[in-house]
């Protein structure tokens, strides 16, 4: 087994005996840290291996959480199913905003997905009747067997860990080649036989999917699901995570996401300026360190031995 | 009668009313060696782009190995049997040597949409094998946009290999090399072009080189063809001396 690897079974186990800790804190961070991680890793697939600048990735994870919770609430479908559900819709919306944003490139390719996910908040946002509009979906309650903090802790490590299991196994694959072939040149890709809208459908296909159940978890960790989660603040977050820990690296927005959200969590308790403080992290990180955390701690010396 | 690999057939495309390619006819016989020349903006990249299909044509049609490819996509094009490489050069930068090679291997032996075995271990005595025959053999694990330019045109080489191409297109192999790179090059062209049995079709401004290796040379000028012969009788034509040699040297 390699290094990469031991070091990620000691750090499942450590986060299986996080619980023991007895703190509701870092069970609730741990969760929260979880659910953002696996976000910012779909968006990844986008961003880092496809080079595809997603602005609108919030649409999937919108549509996740609320397909999730109002399958449940209001056509009472059991769990199992309305959470799968959730994310097969989310590939579905992914593929239909998918077709006409791969049409176009760069700039106008990420204004078109910042267009789109501002039209699904608009939907969620004045349709009352089916998402509670402005006042959102409140009372989202833990499905049964999964009812306590800590179930659910356990329950979302689950999903994580597997989904981050089959998404490494796919950037690893002869198809995660081929997306970075697209990032690096899509024009000599075409030329090696490739239909290079055909696969950048089928990854903003697979990054929606695992976008969308994390949504689906964090409305049922949140209890509750507003447009918010889909208005464009929450795109450009999951962005600045995977910048934060590292876009050429698997798990940089893993590490982006465990370290913005443990950070604005320290910060906001003794300050309300953590936009600024987050600005200037960011913009540090941009000028001195483009591979993100995760980039630099590979280039150091002691952990230079990690490269293959 | 020789069976022609590539027929192009009036073909003209134009660019907000500026005519880049007015018309052109030829073909290219299989197993032949053939130059396309002509000065700055004659629109002999253009029409390499007309031909691979990453420019629509605006008029007229082509043919490759018989088959009508006027409004086929580059990836299906290349799938039949063509390859290319282009004027910048065009590789992944960021992959090494190594990795650069085997995807298109991938690509072309169609496991592209394999989506959970390891990538390392799809092809690699063919991926060493093509390194060794475009002479990259120790460069392996070098990242491709850290090669030289010469070794980076070599890497983009492999790489159009790679998928096995009946018919190979050229633009420019050799633009920006020291001549030491465009003698290895040129050298390396010949040998496996004539090893693999390919049909060549490439652009080229060094005189010295088309008239080296071509059988057969094409000259654009103005998005027109002007003349086409052997290299001798491209070298005796009036007009081509007029429009091109005589104002190149």
């Amino acid at each position: 087994m390699s290094k990469e690897n031991w070091f990620l079974v000691i750090l499942i186990l450590l986060l299986l005996l996080l619980p023991l800790s007895e703190s509701r804190f870092y069970v609730f961070l741990g969760t929260d840290i979880l659910i953002m991680g696996l976000f910012a890793v779909s968006l990844n697939l986008l961003l880092g291996y496809t080079g595809l600048v997603s602005f609108g990735q919030a649409a999937y994870f919108g549509v996740g959480a609320y397909t999730c919770a109002l399958l449940m609430k209001k056509a009472s479908i059991a769990f199992p199913i309305s959470f799968a559900a959730a994310g097969v819709f989310g590939a579905i919306v992914a593929c239909l905003i998918g077709f006409f944003c791969i049409r176009l490139t760069k700039i106008y390719f990420a204004m078109l997905t910042l267009a789109f996910s501002q039209i699904v908040w608009a939907i969620a946002f004045k349709w009352n009747s089916l998402t509670g509009g402005d006042t959102g979906l409140i009372g989202v309650s833990f499905p049964a067997h999964l009812d306590s903090p800590t179930r659910f802790y356990y329950f979302t490590l689950v999903v994580v860990v597997l989904s981050l299991y089959l998404l490494r196994k796919l950037v690893n694959s002869p198809f995660g080649r081929i997306l970075t072939t697209i990032r690096e040149n899509p024009e000599r890709t075409e030329f090696i036989g490739i239909n290079v809208k055909l696969f950048q459908l089928i990854a903003f296909m697979i990054s929606g999917f695992f976008a969308a159940i994390a949504g689906a978890l964090f409305g049922i960790f949140n209890h509750s699901i507003f447009p918010d989660f889909i208005f464009w603040p929450q795109s450009a977050e999951v962005l600045i995570m995977s910048l934060l820990g590292g876009i050429y690296n698997f798990f940089g927005p893993l590490v982006g996401a465990a370290v913005l959200l443990y950070l604005r969590m320290q910060v906001t308790s003794f300050t309300q300026y953590w936009p600024l403080i987050l600005g200037t992290i960011l913009a540090l990180i941009l000028f001195f360190f483009p591979g993100g955390i995760v980039g630099f701690l590979k280039n150091q010396r002691i952990f230079a031995k990690w490269n293959r | 009668m020789e069976p022609m690999i590539l027929n192009v057939e009036r073909v003209k495309k134009s660019f907000d009313g500026f005519v880049a390619v007015n018309g052109v006819s030829f073909s290219v016989k299989t197993g032949e060696i053939c130059s396309i020349i002509g000065p700055n903006g004659a629109g002999k990249t253009t029409l390499f782009n007309l031909i691979t299909g990453h420019l629509p044509v605006d008029e007229g049609r082509l043919l490759f190995k018989g088959k009508d490819i006027t409004r086929t996509p580059p990836h299906k094009i290349c799938r039949l049997g063509m390859g290319r490489s282009f004027q910048r050069t065009n590789i992944f930068p960021r992959l090494t040597v190594f990795e650069n090679i085997q995807a298109a291997l991938v690509a072309h032996r169609g496991e592209s949409l394999n989506f959970f075995k390891p990538v390392e271990s799809f092809f690699r005595e063919e991926t060493q094998a093509l390194l060794e025959r475009v002479g990259l053999k120790d460069f392996a694990e070098t990242v491709g946009g850290s090669l030289s330019y010469g070794f980076q045109k070599q890497l983009e080489l492999g790489i159009a290999l790679a998928s096995d191409p009946e018919l190979l297109l050229l633009d420019e192999p050799t633009a920006g090399m020291s001549a030491l790179e465009t003698h290895q090059t040129i050298q390396l062209v010949g040998r496996i072009t004539r090893e693999k049995g390919l049909t060549l079709l490439f652009t080229e401004h060094d005189m010295e080189v088309v008239f080296s290796i071509s059988a057969r040379i094409l000259v654009l000028h103005q998005g027109r063809l002007i003349a086409e012969g052997s290299p001798e009788e491209v070298r005796n034509n009036s007009d081509v001396r007029k429009v091109y040699l005589g104002e190149a040297r």
